[in-house]
């Protein structure tokens, strides 16, 4: 059995990690590329959201390198990522490929099923050996998190353009290679290193433009569908920041779920004058860091959303409410298979002119 | 000396309007709805609206916009749930905020919550706080909620009995003033005539129609498809027209229950409608980038190429669609059919 699963960003560092650690032959997909996006559009609906076209492609070009179990996570609605799986298992399944998908639903508060569905995967396991691989996976996660962190603040600093994405790169692939959560801190503490020797000392603008992006946890997190724009606005000289890290979905949606723990319910107090209801994926969270993001005195904000995803039209239809009352300027960009890097630069650069002259004309003003 | 509370003419107006009319009626209020949708509505809904939105949403912002001035209160419910563990769309969740954020010089706004899916207690208090708007008496408020489920139930026989809403509401006594009459003779033959079965047996055409209520039952959205439809001496069969138990036991092929209430609903009846021989074609009318349908659309496709004995189109509608164009594709469908049925 080898097991394969869907790209978001760097998050196959602690899939790997969990998976192989428990025992199952992984096949990481090849990172995505024009090709996956392009198999992946060839076979899906046509107006089904960017990530399962990707994903499909993902788990074509995992089974062409040999992966026959396909693991993903399911949902209970109103967003359609809780139908991926069915529906994607229908597409594969009609274009022949021969493989198994175990779908993890979220446990809704019963544990049992989620543990059923992860022994398909990885077979009967002791106890101890799910809390070393669950370490490890953890440790790997806050790692990778802090290193796009440090790499997100170094870019507008960089020495040369791209040391910074470079840095990150050879730091992530330490991480990756760690075997042990005590090697994963060695390599996090060298990471550090590369991404500090990234910066160079007086470069760049003292007081560069931050700027904050919000949006769909898929295309905020996947710098392929995304036409990176995280390094090209670095590039440019933002501080960026984003509102959602691997590790922080993970706590709030996986772990407070099954701990039934409360959940953070800050975006949702500052999004309530403009959302004051779920409304799925992350719809209230992009309005309520939006707003974050204007009381921390950011330059703008910038929402990321994939064509026709339903929770962010509708943050998307109020955050010009938002822009106005708090003074923030905001641009949506959409993403789909037919986005292009020309015409996301184009946009960038735009919005960081405005971003700029809004900046230069406060100052004079004092 | 009640007050006039208007209820847009969009949206889940085509599931529910007798039900808020009677609630609001039994209080005391009078009841106003927007006109048909023309035009002129689109284009202030659109005006006000995002572009990634969907028509029926722009639709539906069109609608509130031409009940300014006319009434003192709007009622846009929060639509989150209306059975156990489903949803009906996020954009539902979110549609009082986007109205908010969106339309200015609009009367009050009553956006109750309306989410059964966990508990009725819940529901039970919206309905409550609703109510206290108009009166004190929680008596009062229930016995107005009971009225307005008895007409609810009324409406939903109506409809499953083979009634457009129009032809319901005309037949209730409550169709919107301005309306021209329902089509009688159509409405008399489906009700008196035995339906769809009668109609097959007769050597009628039948088409199964899979939609959400509005977009096929708003005669500007759907660019009058079931008038279309009908005058090409085609019997229409829609999804809302099938018994909840019928499409409950269809959808459930489908290896996931679906979270959506209407999606389920849909694909149901598509399923209903391509494996039980009941209908001679079926056609999905569905709104540019309406997410649960991308998928459910995509599902019933699957089905229909695996079975390949009922014709099966999609056609999408957005606010660019021009009739011609729909009315050659319903031409086209309904020849695909006559042609299979020859011998």
């Amino acid at each position: 059995m080898k097991v394969t699963f869907a790209h978001m960003g760097n998050l196959y560092i602690t899939v790997r990690a969990l998976l192989e650690d428990l025992g199952a032959e992984v096949v990481v997909p090849p990172m995505p590329s024009k090709r996956t996006l392009s198999i992946g559009s060839r076979h899906s609906p046509e107006f089904a959201c960017l990530p399962l076209k990707v994903n499909i492609g993902n788990y074509i070009e995992a089974m062409e390198l040999g992966a026959d179990t396909i693991a993903m996570a399911g949902g209970v609605g109103p967003c359609r990522f809780g139908l991926y799986g069915e529906v994607q298992k229908e597409i594969l399944t009609a274009l022949g490929y021969k493989f198994e998908m175990i779908i993890v639903e979220p446990p809704q508060g019963r544990l049992r099923h989620v543990l059923q569905q992860v022994g398909r995967l990885v077979g009967r396991n002791p106890v101890g050996r799910y809390v070393r691989a669950a370490r490890l996976a953890w440790a790997k996660m806050t790692a990778v998190d802090e290193l796009e962190r440090l790499a997100q603040a170094a870019r507008p600093f960089e020495g040369h353009r791209g040391a910074a994405t470079a840095a990150l790169a050879s730091a992530l692939e330490l991480v990756d290679d760690a075997g042990s959560p005590a090697r994963v801190k060695r390599a996090l503490e060298e990471g550090r290193e590369v991404l500090r020797a990234a910066r160079e000392p007086g470069g760049g603008n003292s007081d560069p433009p931050r700027i904050g992006i919000v949006g769909e946890v898929y295309v905020v997190l996947e710098p392929f569908v995304n036409c990176e724009v995280e390094r090209r606005l670095g590039e440019m000289g933002v501080l960026v920041e984003r509102s959602i890290y691997i590790g922080d979905w993970v706590r709030e949606h996986l772990l407070k779920d099954v701990l039934r723990l409360r959940k953070g319910r800050r975006p949702y107090e500052l999004a309530k004058p403009y959302l004051c209801h779920f409304v799925g994926g992350h719809g209230v969270e992009t309005v309520g860091s939006t707003v974050e993001y204007a009381r921390q005195r950011f330059d703008g904000v910038i929402q990321l959303a994939p064509f026709t995803c339903m929770p962010e039209i509708v943050a998307q239809d109020v955050l010009p409410a938002v822009s106005r009352d708090l003074g923030i300027p905001v641009m949506t960009l959409v993403f789909d298979e037919h986005s292009s890097d020309a015409g996301v630069i184009t946009r960038l650069e735009a919005f960081v002119d405005m971003v700029e002259r809004s900046r230069r004309r406060r100052a004079s003003r004092g | 000396m009640g007050e006039v509370v208007g209820i847009p003419r969009a949206l889940l107006y085509y599931h529910y309007y007798p039900m808020w009319k009677v609630f609001f009626e039994s209080l005391g209020q009078t009841v106003v709805t927007s006109g048909p949708t023309t035009r002129a509505v689109v284009d202030a809904g659109i005006k006000v609206t995002v572009d990634e939105a969907c028509l029926p949403v722009k639709v539906f912002h069109g609608h509130v916009l031409a009940l300014a001035g006319k009434c003192d209160y709007v009622f846009i419910p929060r639509l989150v749930s209306v059975e156990r563990r489903a949803f009906i769309c996020p954009k539902f969740m979110g549609l009082p905020d986007m109205i908010r954020c969106n339309c200015r010089d609009i009367p009050r706004i009553i956006d109750s919550c309306i989410n059964l899916s966990r508990t009725t207690r819940e529901y039970m208090r919206a309905v409550y706080s609703t109510g206290r708007m108009f009166t004190g008496s929680a008596l009062r408020i229930l016995a107005s909620h009971n009225r307005a489920r008895t007409a609810l139930a009324r409406y939903t026989r109506h409809i499953e009995g083979g009634l457009t809403p129009d032809e319901a509401m005309a037949v209730m006594g409550m169709a919107p003033s301005f309306d021209e009459p329902a089509h009688g003779t159509v409405a008399a033959a489906s009700s008196s005539g035995g339906g769809p079965a009668a109609a097959m047996g007769a050597g009628r055409v039948v088409v199964g129609l899979v939609g959400h209520p509005y977009i096929i039952y708003d005669p500007f959205v759907s660019m009058n498809v079931l008038r279309r439809l009908r005058e090409m001496g085609v019997t229409v069969v829609t999804s809302d027209m099938l018994p909840a138990a019928v499409t409950e036991r269809e959808a459930a092929r489908f290896p996931k229950r679906v979270f959506w209430t209407l999606g389920r609903r849909l694909l149901g009846a598509g399923f209903h409608f391509l494996r039980s021989g009941a209908v001679h074609g079926c056609l999905h009318m569905r709104a540019f980038a309406c997410g649960p349908e991308s998928l459910i659309g995509e599902v019933l496709e699957r089905e229909c190429a695996r079975r390949r004995d009922v014709p099966f189109a999609t056609i999408t509608v957005d606010e660019h669609t021009g009739e011609a164009g729909i009315l050659t594709r319903l031409e086209a469908f309904v020849d695909v059919i006559a042609r299979r049925r020859k011998p």
